[in-house]
């Protein structure tokens, strides 16, 4: 019964895994086709530096995720305080609207901000992106953020009232660092969405600009450059050996668990 | 004449380098009472778990009415366990709780109807069949686990601290109801618990262990008036365990006096430990007791007044419904019975009885 | 009642965000291209093409929400009873792999199904016949359940983890089986993730255009193909918008069964 578990764990894993391993080992392949190999090389770890279009989809794709993700953990952070302060019902009816970007189609998240955009005047670009951006990263940051928010309760912030804070002070003496854990998840989340969104970003970007994800969805036709390969080979492994890193630094006991937890709050 | 039921033959358990039972051994009698008494960590709930079947111990065996159930599952043995958490089925109403495991053993519907009722009754919980469980109070939740045991007749009931979330008089309630239930259905209990008061309240014997290991094993009241060693007496009641030394046979000395008692057998001029229990010391005029101290510290507890004595260099725990102020100089005595003698740890099994105090 | 204005920004990015563009898909689903109000562009989903790529994005949504829930369930009960399914590192594990960009991910079956592709290469070595599944809906279904199983493993997990220890013994304890244990304990218990991972998985299914135009060949059609396309090539708005709003009821359908079955929100994937 034991080896039957392990064999459907390792068949799991192999199924989730598989396709990024063979993305790894085609951004070695010294051609260009994705389905020959004909031998180790370099070529495309080069290219990618001198690739124009790809530094500025990288720049668009890493700009639009930080100030997006940071944006929504501010704007979701301060949300969740206020929501805590409301009665019953008016919580759950905004909970019930913080999920609908969460659960609704990222295509009709797309359509519909595209054509509010339009609609509204606002020229298609970089700035429409990072604005549907912020629009489907709040949700997770409250999500991460409101938990924690509930189980610290009122009583430690009256505490710190009562013994002379001003609510300033005691919110960031006594309330951030405990919410800490929520608003770091909540933001590795958005920023982990941000970077890995098509759908929205296809809908929304208009003709000017591309990033990452874009970029290779126009070139799903023609045949994809493997410089994309070995862009996501690099990304892909600076992300493991960051968490890695961070996991092996921050202690061996409970660390590791706390930091997972963070990265995505389980 | 009592025949044994359960047996724990030599167990030894542990969790990783934790051991937390060693060479353990174990006999319960058909149609008792038995209480497994000790701080926690003490391997009760360990003990309790390998004869309910959730852990197998890593060496000895367990019999239950002479067959080796050592490999068993919990499914397949005829015993059942109110968890210290009572662990109801959060999504099935009380009566479904209650019915499931006859409705695994294929009772019939109406014989599954009646028993429901009739657990209900005993529990005194009638009418709740159809309630959820999340709209009953701790007690109530209590009371349903214990019917979902009960009801399917089980030769021996597995107990884990179940009134430890319920508030005293809810407590004091239950343990009546305990005592009660153990006398109308002839099952033999397994209770589990860190209260001594519980444990001397409601057992035919009390299992007193510490360190994986027995410590003292009796009535209640030989576990209170004669506690074997300085662990049993400290964990068991209020109690002075002072140093002494055996003169010889029914003699002691307590802080440079003598003191008649009735223990033999310890040899002569032996250093031992001595337990005398506050409410054993009386106290006198000055001068009129075996020994002269002054009252250095009095609260009232309701039953009685507590008072601390010194006397010969020791500050003596002394319990009495009258009041003597702080400063009075008074006398104290003790009656030899009351006087109890005990070995000064040697073995390392003993050991451990001082160390985890 | 000062820290209650603290949730303005994000009330007013609701509005924003959500509620006004949510409006103006009505709008355009319910007018033509002069702004007459018009209920042709709903009544389009019933033209062949169109309720053909609705019947087919039903279809494989549904077969690949049901294969994920198989997959998933018994992984999330062997991940509860590992010594290693400790919560963060089985989050780490099924998150991971979102850092690896999900177009990418889903092309690299094409290299691994495709005709000459290393799965096939495979089948060849070990004299077994090839599977030739890529451009058929079945290489869809392999997409979908790939890219969304985590969404289906994380809530069950999460709710299984749940459920006391205590709970099970205690069914042990009554008699039951493993059997009995598993189909009147943990699946009745676990009903709030799985409903979660049911949305979780269907939705997206249902709505993708990304992986039937990248696993299909371009040819295969499901309805988020023919919105997507609406919305670019034929630029039809107003077309796009009201066939969005008939796959959006099956969304909402989906979701407020979703909410029946999980009230308090336990299921959460996160």
């Amino acid at each position: 019964m034991k080896k039957i578990k392990m064999i459907y764990l390792i068949v799991i894993m192999m199924f989730l895994y598989l396709p990024i391993v063979t993305l790894m080992v085609f951004s070695f392949n010294e051609s260009k086709s994705m389905f020959k190999w004909t031998g180790l090389s370099l070529r495309w770890y080069k290219e990618m530096f001198t690739d124009t279009q790809m530094l500025s989809a990288i720049w668009n794709t890493f700009s639009i995720a930080l100030t997006a993700s940071v944006v929504a953990t501010v704007i979701g952070t301060l949300a969740c305080v206020g929501i805590m302060q409301m009665g019953r019902r008016s919580q759950t009816a905004i909970m019930g609207l913080n999920n609908i970007p969460l659960l609704n189609a990222d295509i009709v998240t797309g359509i519909s901000l595209m054509l509010s955009f339009i609609a509204f005047g606002f020229y298609l670009s970089w700035g429409t992106v990072l604005m549907a951006h912020i629009t489907f990263c709040i949700p997770y940051v409250i999500l991460s953020v409101m938990p924690k928010l509930k189980q610290l309760g009122a009583g430690s912030y009256e505490a710190a009232l009562d013994l002379g804070a001003s609510p300033f002070y005691a919110f960031r003496k006594v309330v951030i660092p405990d919410i800490k854990p929520g608003i770091v998840s909540g933001f590795l989340l958005s920023f982990t969405m941000s970077v890995d969104d098509f759908v929205v970003t296809h809908f929304t970007r208009g003709a000017g600009i591309n990033t990452i994800s874009t970029l290779i969805y126009s070139q799903v036709k023609v045949g994809i450059r493997p410089t994309l390969f070995a862009l996501s080979t690099v990304i892909f492994l600076v992300v493991l050996v960051v968490l890695v890193l961070v996991n092996f630094v921050s202690g061996k006991d409970n660390g590791e668990e706390e930091f997972f937890y963070e990265v995505a709050q389980g | 004449m009592k025949t044994s039921l359960i047996e724990l033959k030599n167990i030894t358990k542990a969790f990783e380098d934790n051991v937390v039972l060693d060479d353990f051994s174990l006999t319960v009698n058909q149609n008792e009472f038995i209480t497994l008494l000790g701080p926690s960590g003490c391997g009760k709930t360990t003990t309790l778990r390998i004869v309910g079947g959730f852990e197998s111990p890593d060496s000895g065996r367990v019999f239950f009415e002479g067959k080796d159930i050592t490999d068993v599952p919990p499914n397949k043995r005829h015993i059942n366990t109110v968890f210290q958490k009572y662990a109801l089925f959060p999504h099935m109403n009380v009566g479904q709780n209650i019915a499931f495991g006859l409705e695994i053993s294929g009772k019939s519907d109406a014989y599954i109807k009646d028993k429901v009722r009739y657990g209900l009754k005993l529990v005194n919980l009638e009418g709740f069949q159809n309630r959820k469980i999340e709209s009953l109070s701790g007690g109530q939740q209590q009371r349903v686990a214990m019917a979902r045991a009960i009801v399917n007749e089980p030769k021996v009931l597995l107990l884990d601290e179940p009134l430890g979330a319920l508030d005293l008089k809810l407590r004091q309630d239950m343990e009546y109801e305990l005592i009660r239930m153990k006398n109308e259905l002839g099952i033999t209990f397994i209770y589990v618990t860190h209260d001594q008061e519980e444990a001397l309240t409601m057992s035919d014997k009390v299992v007193v262990m510490n360190g994986g290991y027995i410590q003292q094993m009796g009535t209640p009241e030989e576990i209170y008036n004669e506690p074997e060693n300085a662990f049993v007496a400290d964990f068991i009641g209020d109690s002075n365990i002072i140093d002494g030394i055996m003169m010889e046979d029914r003699v002691v000395k307590i802080c440079d006096t003598i003191f008649p008692c009735v223990d033999e057998g310890f040899g002569t001029k032996k250093p031992v430990d001595v337990v005398i229990r506050p409410e054993d010391l009386i106290i006198g005029k000055p001068g009129q007791g075996q020994m002269d101290g002054e009252v250095i510290h009095n609260v009232f507890i309701g039953v009685h007044y507590e008072m601390e004595i010194l006397a010969g260099g020791f500050e003596w725990l002394v319990q009495n419904t009258v009041s003597y102020p702080v400063g009075a100089k008074v006398s104290m005595s003790v009656i030899p019975e009351n006087i109890q003698i005990m070995h000064k740890p040697q073995t390392k099994e003993e050991e451990a009885i001082d160390t985890d105090v | 009642m000062y820290r209650k204005l603290m949730a303005t920004p994000y009330l007013f990015w609701v509005l924003c965000g959500t509620i006004i563009p949510l409006c103006m898909i009505m709008y355009y689903g319910f007018t033509d291209r002069t702004g007459n109000f018009t209920v042709s562009n709903v009544l389009a989903i019933f033209q062949p093409v169109h309720a053909q790529a609705l019947g087919l994005a039903l279809l494989l949504a549904f077969v690949s929400t049901l294969i994920c829930l198989l997959l998933a369930f018994p992984l999330a009960l062997i991940l509860k009873g590992s010594s290693w399914g400790r919560k963060g590192f089985i989050v780490f594990i099924f998150i991971l792999p979102m850092w690896m960009n999900f177009l990418l991910r889903t092309m690299a079956w094409q290299v691994i199904l495709e005709k000459g592709g290393i799965f096939n290469t495979l089948l060849t070595t070990l004299h077994l016949p090839t599977l030739d599944i890529i451009n058929t809906p079945a290489a869809i279904v392999l997409g979908m359940v790939y890219d969304f199983l985590p969404f289906m493993v994380l809530p069950i997990y999460n709710t299984l983890m749940k459920i006391d220890d205590n709970v099970i013994e205690a069914a042990y304890d009554l008699g039951a089986t493993k059997g009995k244990v598993l189909k009147d304990i943990l699946l009745p218990l676990s009903v709030p993730g799985i409903a979660s991972g049911i949305t979780m998985v269907f939705v997206p299914s249902l709505t993708t255009f990304v992986i039937s135009n990248i696993l299909g060949g371009g040819k295969i059609y499901l309805i988020g193909n023919i919105i997507e396309q609406e919305f670019t090539t034929s630029a039809n708005w107003n077309l796009g918008s009201g066939l969005s709003l008939v796959m959006m009821v099956f969304i909402v359908i989906s979701m407020g069964a979703m909410s029946k079955l999980d009230k308090s929100g336990e299921g959460n994937f996160i």
